[in-house]
């Protein structure tokens, strides 16, 4: 039971998320022959930082939050099979968000917030940036509230049941993101709006890297979770077989929302401002989130398995070759766990506290980010995107083959581009320059990973293009399909205990973890005598 | 029995409990290596912060940004390469990280030797690091960093701001020098050095 409401409502979140992705891409390919030097004449500082920040706000802020609220209005509609609750509130937390949007993007694109989508004071950006940010997280927090409250209105109608899979994953998501979002909204309201408007004249930037830093990592698990819903309900059916085990499946998300949060200090890992028993205590932590993506990783290549083998697969490997490849969920889904393989290697380096040094701000970061949210995250957005477009608009995708080129090409196009990246880290580049001005022989090294770079840039630019024509032209002309029988993701059939079906326990867990990593870390910036710096421009 | 008493409730939900921990043997398997392989991990990390204390460089100590010149340690007479006797195990280098410089612009140290950078910053945000090196420390205003290492090759190395500091980011570095024991020892004889 799916009416127009929650399709509306996704379709519109969607297309400010695509429309955005495409944007920031075509940013992307500035930004890399910008910075390789190549062309002379678009070399500019002004317009590549500004070029920079709007890409970053564009892709991890604007393309992540409209995608998933959409996906999760779908969801919930589908996978508890009941209508949207409070379809006014969804729309106006829509309207907020996208009132952000606009907001800070004007000065986003004159150049006036160029300040990264860290925005790290004391360097400060026109108010109106830090206003509209702050309504896109206001916005989503909307959409949080009716994912909760869905979940808690179905489980008091269905006593004893379980909560479908794709549902209790979404709800993980709303609570994981209500806690991320609590620490960049501190820094937001009480240092980064009263300072850019003016009623306070310096900051704790100290403190502003500290609430960041609370944010800054599990953002990342509110991205990811859609990418893992796609994983475990919509590949095993996609490829022919079945969710290994729906038990484990729980179990991960319910790691990742726990562990996820009281570790953002490996971001922080080589700043003067945090000691050591609490960047070793984060470091402990960073580590312990890699088992929900370790069993995340096994059950879906064993859901892969069974598939291929019930398609007639034989032997150790046979079966890999038996999978469905034309599937777009099922090729998506392959591309995007050999690029978490890899991304994951680099996220160990990242994360192993001292040897952080080494590659501290320099391009490995990028190069890891792009791989892991690039890579993995948006290739099963894209996926996603073919698989609900068809549902949504009642027609049939405008091409398979297209669908799979677009695919193939994102994914060929993000190791060109990534692979020179993390040498160029590893041969010292630093992430944020736009040029290379450093008189040392060190940089001639660095030349042809840069080039490599562009080409790297072309191939996603193209593909970018190439999957928002699939999606305008599935919408505008692709043939209209009988609406058939509404086809639900994968459904739990397991009874499981309060544990497994209830968010309570973990969120208690959450919110002493929370205090034991965070709680000294930030009051000792209003017990110790700190000196606060003035605005400074750019 | 009542089927809705709390002894019922309890025991089904036990038994719940009791499947969720049922799981398939491969699971099982794999839980344990995993866990295994990410305990590793974390013990060899442990042995070397508490052993040989690979630790990131962290360091409580806040000073007002806006009156470096004005005096102190980061006044600009003070910067640069401490005095050092041939017996002092650490050598001490300050530094003032500002648009866009790392100042003094060109500094000399020995190899081999214990090398401790104390730096601040004038302005914004700064990141310090020499490439292929485990030099690197954030320079937060208000704060001072703190970072100490040993470079054990002689060569010329650039000093890199890895952190976004504005238009002129991409300009700002500075020059180390790293010479052998012998050469340090030479230019100590000559005088050039403190």
């Amino acid at each position: 039971m799916i009416d127009t409401t929650p399709k509306r409502l996704a379709l519109f979140n969607f297309w400010i998320a695509f429309g955005s992705f495409a944007l920031a891409c075509v940013f992307g390919m500035y930004q890399v022959l910008e910075r390789s030097g190549l062309l002379t004449f678009i070399q500019s500082p002004a317009v590549y930082f500004a070029s920079v920040s709007t890409h970053g706000v564009l892709m991890a802020f604007v393309l992540t939050t409209f995608f998933i609220m959409g996906f999760g209005y779908y969801t919930a509609t589908t996978s508890l099979n009941m209508p949207i609750w409070n379809p006014t509130l969804a729309w106006a937390g829509y309207g907020v968000c996208l009132t952000g949007v606009v907001l800070a993007a004007i000065p986003l694109l004159l150049g006036k917030a160029s300040v990264l989508y860290t925005f790290y004071p004391p360097i400060q950006a026109n108010a109106f940036f830090y206003i509209g940010a702050t309504l896109l997280v206001v916005g989503s927090w909307f959409w949080t509230a009716i994912m909760i409250v869905m979940f808690g209105k179905w489980k008091k109608a269905h006593p004893g049941e379980t909560v479908p899979l794709p549902m209790f994953a979404t709800t993980a998501n709303a609570y994981l993101w209500a806690w991320t979002s609590a620490g960049v909204a501190l820094e937001a309201v009480f240092q980064l709006l009263p300072w850019s408007l003016g009623l306070k004249d310096t900051i704790d930037v100290g403190l502003a890297r500290t609430l960041f830093a609370w944010t800054l990592h599990p953002i990342v698990y509110f991205w990811l979770i859609p990418a893992y819903i796609a994983l475990y309900s919509y590949v095993p059916v996609a490829a022919g077989g079945k969710l290994f085990s729906d038990k484990l499946a729980r179990v991960a998300f319910l790691l990742i929302l726990v562990f996820g949060l009281p570790i953002g200090f490996h971001h922080l890992y080589m700043d003067p401002e945090q000691g050591t028993i609490a960047k070793f205590w984060h470091m402990v932590g960073t580590f312990a989130v890699s088992l929900p993506t370790l069993l995340t990783g096994f059950t879906v290549i064993a859901s892969l398995e069974l598939a291929g083998r019930k398609r007639g697969g034989k032997g150790l490997f046979g079966w890999i070759g038996a999978l469905p490849w034309q599937n777009p969920m099922v090729l998506a889904a392959i591309l995007s766990l050999l690029m978490l393989v890899l991304g994951g290697f680099g996220g160990i380096v990242n994360a192993s506290y001292a040897m952080n040094a080494m590659i501290h701000n320099t391009a490995w970061v990028p190069g890891h980010f792009h791989l892991i949210f690039a890579g993995t995250v948006v290739t099963m957005y894209l996926a996603l995107a073919y698989q609900l477009w068809p549902k949504l608009c009642g027609k049939k995708l405008f091409s398979n083959d297209l669908a799979l080129t677009q695919l193939w090409t994102w994914f060929v196009g993000m190791a060109i581009m990534t692979t020179p990246w993390h040498v160029l880290g590893l041969l010292g580049q630093p992430r944020r320059i736009s040029s290379v001005q450093y008189n040392s022989l060190l940089t001639l090294a660095w030349k042809p990973y840069e080039l490599l770079m562009i080409l790297g840039g072309l191939v996603l630019l193209g593909s970018a293009g190439l999957f928002v024509y699939i999606l305008f032209k599935t919408q505008t002309e692709g043939a209209i399909e009988a609406q058939a029988v509404e086809e639900t993701p994968l459904q739990s059939e397991v009874a499981v205990s309060l544990w497994l079906n209830n968010f309570v326990p973990w969120n208690l867990l959450i919110l002493g973890l929370m205090l034991l990593s965070y709680g000294w870390p930030i009051l000792q910036f209003f017990v110790l005598k700190t000196y606060n710096p003035t605005a400074w421009g750019y | 029995m009542n089927p809705n008493s709390w002894i019922s409730k309890t025991r089904s939900e036990l038994g719940l409990i009791l499947q969720d921990m049922q799981i398939e043997h491969l699971e099982k398997n794999w839980i344990y290596l995993a866990t295994a392989m990410i305990g590793f991990m974390v013990v060899i990390l442990s042995i070397g912060a508490v052993f040989l204390h690979l630790n990131p460089p962290s360091h409580w100590e806040t000073i007002d940004s806006a009156s470096l010149h004005l005096g102190g340690e980061f006044a600009e007479d003070k910067l640069g390469v401490q005095p050092s006797k041939p017996s002092d195990v650490i050598i001490q280098v300050k530094l003032v990280a500002a648009r866009y410089g790392f100042f003094p612009r060109e500094i000399v140290v020995p190899a081999d030797k214990k090398i401790q950078f104390r730096m601040a910053s004038l302005d914004v945000l700064h990141g310090a690091h020499i490439p292929m090196t485990n030099m690197s420390t954030m320079i937060v205003p208000g704060h001072i960093s703190e970072v100490t290492t040993v470079f054990p090759k002689p060569g010329e190395y650039p000093l890199l701001c890895n952190e976004y500091c504005g238009m002129g980011h991409d300009h700002m570095w500075s020059k180390v020098t790293v010479l052998s024991q012998n050469d340090w020892d030479a230019r100590k004889n000559e005088g050039k050095q403190p």
